[in-house]
């Protein structure tokens, strides 16, 4: 009898957390809520929960309620495995990741051996920021689905608005040491030479992921190479810290960039006093003249102290909705087949589509530059009075790359 | 080229000064109780912290000050709860306890500020470029934080030197024993040493946390460097750890600016390789090693001179 009643203790409450399981879909967001990438992890993570909560007060996904849960990998992808099998664990289906490729390309191996060693309890894999072109070319993985423009996809448009400035003499690249600041670079310095052979490269720099607090010695070098534009890659605080180093040395060159929207960019921009000088390559911005864009984008600041800097998470979250309205199902294969060229209304305004080929979405891109506002660009960025102004749009159609892809799908 | 020595040896002497404050504190602690107080870097963050905290009610200057004693008096506590207790069961103990010390400060502290970087301004007073040399501006701040080093190493130099107190400290240095049998309190000393020593941490913490960031993982990025001081500088050298700590700190920096490699030297690797893993060592540029070349400079320490630059005991 006693042991029955021990049994039943331990089981029951295992077959509740079953049944509550199945009453919400959750989704495991894994990246960084500690050390150099906490500042941006946190952020994400706000803003997922936005997400979740927006999709619930339409009623959910299929009726259930959605719930972020967080785990901190610390940057890690060793430390992110572990998390993700905590997640799994728990009987979630979903995981969502986003900073650094490195560890993405662990997570897309890690849930590409699971799936095939648990059939029938198959998980999915959301990123949506780790933009190493590899993901989804030689090393894609058919559980794997990627909302941001890949690092190549970026830097063509990149490179053909650097095209037309004539002003630009003398590039830097400096880039964070690892897969994603190893593409940024490779394909800057392809795709410069070909598109501007006189351009010269005068420092291509490389230098540790996440974990350099001074950044003096780095803009000193780049003072001296006599450089007039910058080109990196850099995120989260390597960027923040990057651009206030430059604001110290009141260094004045022209930057063009992935992520100077992170957080503490703005601000850094703004202390550089660089003026329109900071470009930025991405899906979206705050002050695009679309209206439901827009109103979301007050919406989060009235409830948050930040903007929106990941358009591509409500595209991941609302296409995950339409995806398992499509499939009438939350099984992960299904939702998987269902996402499979699916076409889609994107946040920012314009069409954009999964590609089945190797699962990365394609959208509009769009150049813009951070400083003074007109009455076109109504928000601001970090309470600093610079906005991000539209320098030039890239048609979803341009942006489609070839890839080397080829995927194993489930039979 | 010009410009970017005179750059590097700025910010490399800042750095290295910035590591004495921490290393000269470690070090005499070393020397004196024989532990490696793994929780040294600890104390660093603590000050850096509480001074952020207590910048935000009281201001920056008063922060400078107090943040460093209220850190000190902390290590103080812990040396005489923690450590005396603990020393009965030898060194490993010991080790074992400052090891476990800073993964529970580093909780605490997440606890309380949370993980990500804490928004720790440079006094408006400072924020302004102190001079413009080749085009280029040297912050105030980084002007003050290489005075506050320099007036702590003098003032340092001038205790151990001239002073009663620093008398016995430099006896209890080479002959502990002896000193606790001519009759002084040696447990008061190592109290005072200890508390002084991360109190020493603490400014650093205070000044650096403005200029870099102030955050639950700043004493893990800082802490192994710090031992490679002290090994390089010699056991309980103050001299020893001034000269490690600058040269460690020009060394770094240096290094980030030069971009010399294998390829640079003998040319482009033969095609027959470029695929291989030959590829990447010959491609690697010395500001890629940067990060690493401290603990090369321990290794080589270790295993030619392991007394230190100008240690005495072999360690």
């Amino acid at each position: 009898m006693r042991k029955l009643m021990m049994a039943a203790a331990i089981a029951l409450p295992m077959f509740g957390t079953a049944a509550i399981a199945q009453e919400t879909v959750k989704i495991a967001y894994i990246d960084p809520l500690s050390g150099g990438g906490a500042s941006i992890g946190e952020i994400g993570l706000k803003t997922f929960q936005f997400l979740a909560e927006e999709l619930n007060a339409k009623g959910g996904v299929l009726g259930k309620k959605v719930e972020i849960v967080a785990f901190d990998n610390k940057t890690n992808p060793q430390e992110s495995l572990i998390q993700a099998q905590k997640a799994i664990d728990q009987g979630i289906r979903i995981l969502t990741q986003g900073n650094g490729s490195s560890v993405a390309g662990a997570l897309s191996d890690f849930v590409t051996k699971y799936n095939e060693r648990n059939p029938g309890k198959e998980v999915l894999y959301f990123n949506y920021a780790a933009v190493d072109p590899v993901l989804t070319n030689d090393k894609c993985s058919f559980w794997h689905f990627r909302w941001d423009a890949n690092s190549d996809i970026k830097m063509e448009a990149l490179t053909n608005y650097m095209k037309t400035a004539t002003a630009i003499k003398n590039v830097y690249l400096i880039n964070q040491d690892y897969s994603f600041g190893h593409s940024v670079r490779t394909a800057a310095k392809s795709m410069l030479g070909a598109k501007r052979p006189d351009i010269k490269i005068v420092g291509d720099e490389l230098h540790p992921l996440l974990k350099i607090t001074d950044f003096a010695p780095y803009i000193a070098k780049i003072k001296a190479s006599g450089a007039d534009t910058v080109v990196t890659g850099n995120w989260g605080q390597d960027f923040a810290l990057l651009l206030k180093a430059a604001a110290d040395a009141g260094l004045k060159v022209s930057w063009y960039t992935y992520y100077a929207g992170g957080t503490g960019g703005p601000t850094a921009v703004k202390q550089a006093n660089l003026n329109h000088q900071v470009f930025q390559v991405g899906e979206g911005i705050a002050n695009l003249d679309n209206k439901p864009s827009q109103e979301f984008e007050k919406a989060l600041r009235a409830k948050y102290d930040f903007s929106l800097f990941y358009p591509r998470a409500v595209n991941q979250m609302r296409m995950l909705a339409a995806a398992a309205d499509k499939a009438k199902s939350i099984d992960p294969v299904k939702v998987a087949l269902a996402l499979e060229g699916m076409e889609f209304d994107v946040f920012n305004g314009g069409k954009g589509s999964m590609r089945k080929d190797d699962h990365q979405f394609f959208q509009p891109i769009y150049i813009s530059s951070l400083g003074d506002r007109t009455e076109k660009e109504p928000f601001d960025e970090e309470k600093t009075g610079w906005g991000w102004k539209l320098i030039a749009k890239i048609d979803t159609a341009q942006t489609v790359l070839p890839t080397t892809c080829k995927m194993e799908r489930p039979k | 080229m010009l410009e970017l020595i005179v750059m590097s040896t700025l910010n490399g002497v800042l750095y290295g000064m910035l590591l004495f404050l921490m290393a000269s504190g470690l070090t005499v602690i070393f020397s004196m109780l024989g532990v490696l107080n793994f929780a040294h870097a600890s104390f660093y963050m603590l000050g850096a912290f509480f001074g952020f905290q207590i910048s935000r009610w009281f201001g920056f200057w008063p922060a400078l000050l107090i943040a460093p004693l209220l850190a000190g008096a902390l290590g103080a506590a812990v040396e005489r709860y923690g450590l005396r207790r603990v020393h009965k069961n030898g060194h490993v103990a010991e080790l074992l306890f400052t090891f476990g010390l800073a993964f529970a400060i580093e909780e605490v502290v997440q606890i309380i500020w949370g993980k990500s970087p804490v928004d720790f301004r440079v006094p408006s007073l400072l924020d302004f470029p102190a001079f413009t040399i080749f085009s280029t501006n040297y912050p105030a701040y980084k002007m003050f934080m290489l005075l506050v080093s320099i007036v702590i190493f003098v003032a340092l130099l001038i205790t151990l030197k001239k002073t009663r107190i620093g008398l016995i400290v430099q006896a209890a240095l080479t002959h502990p024993h002896m000193v606790g049998h001519l009759g002084h309190n040696v447990g008061r000393i190592f109290m005072l040493v200890f508390g002084v020593g991360t109190a020493l941490a603490a400014v650093a913490g205070v000044i650096a946390g403005p200029a870099l960031v102030t955050q639950a993982n700043m004493a893990g990025l800082l802490g192994p460097i710090l031992f490679v001081v002290v090994v390089v500088g010699g056991l309980g050298s103050l001299p020893g750890a001034f000269a490690a700590s600058l040269l460690i700190g020009l060394v770094q920096t240096f290094a980030v600016s030069m971009n010399g490699s294998l390829s640079g030297a003998f040319g482009p690797l033969s095609p027959n390789y470029a695929a291989t893993w030959l590829a990447d060592i010959w491609n690697v540029t010395i500001a890629q090693i940067a990060p690493i070349m401290p603990y090369l400079l321990l290794v080589l320490i270790l295993i030619f001179r392991p007394m230190g630059l100008l240690g005495t005991r072999d360690t």
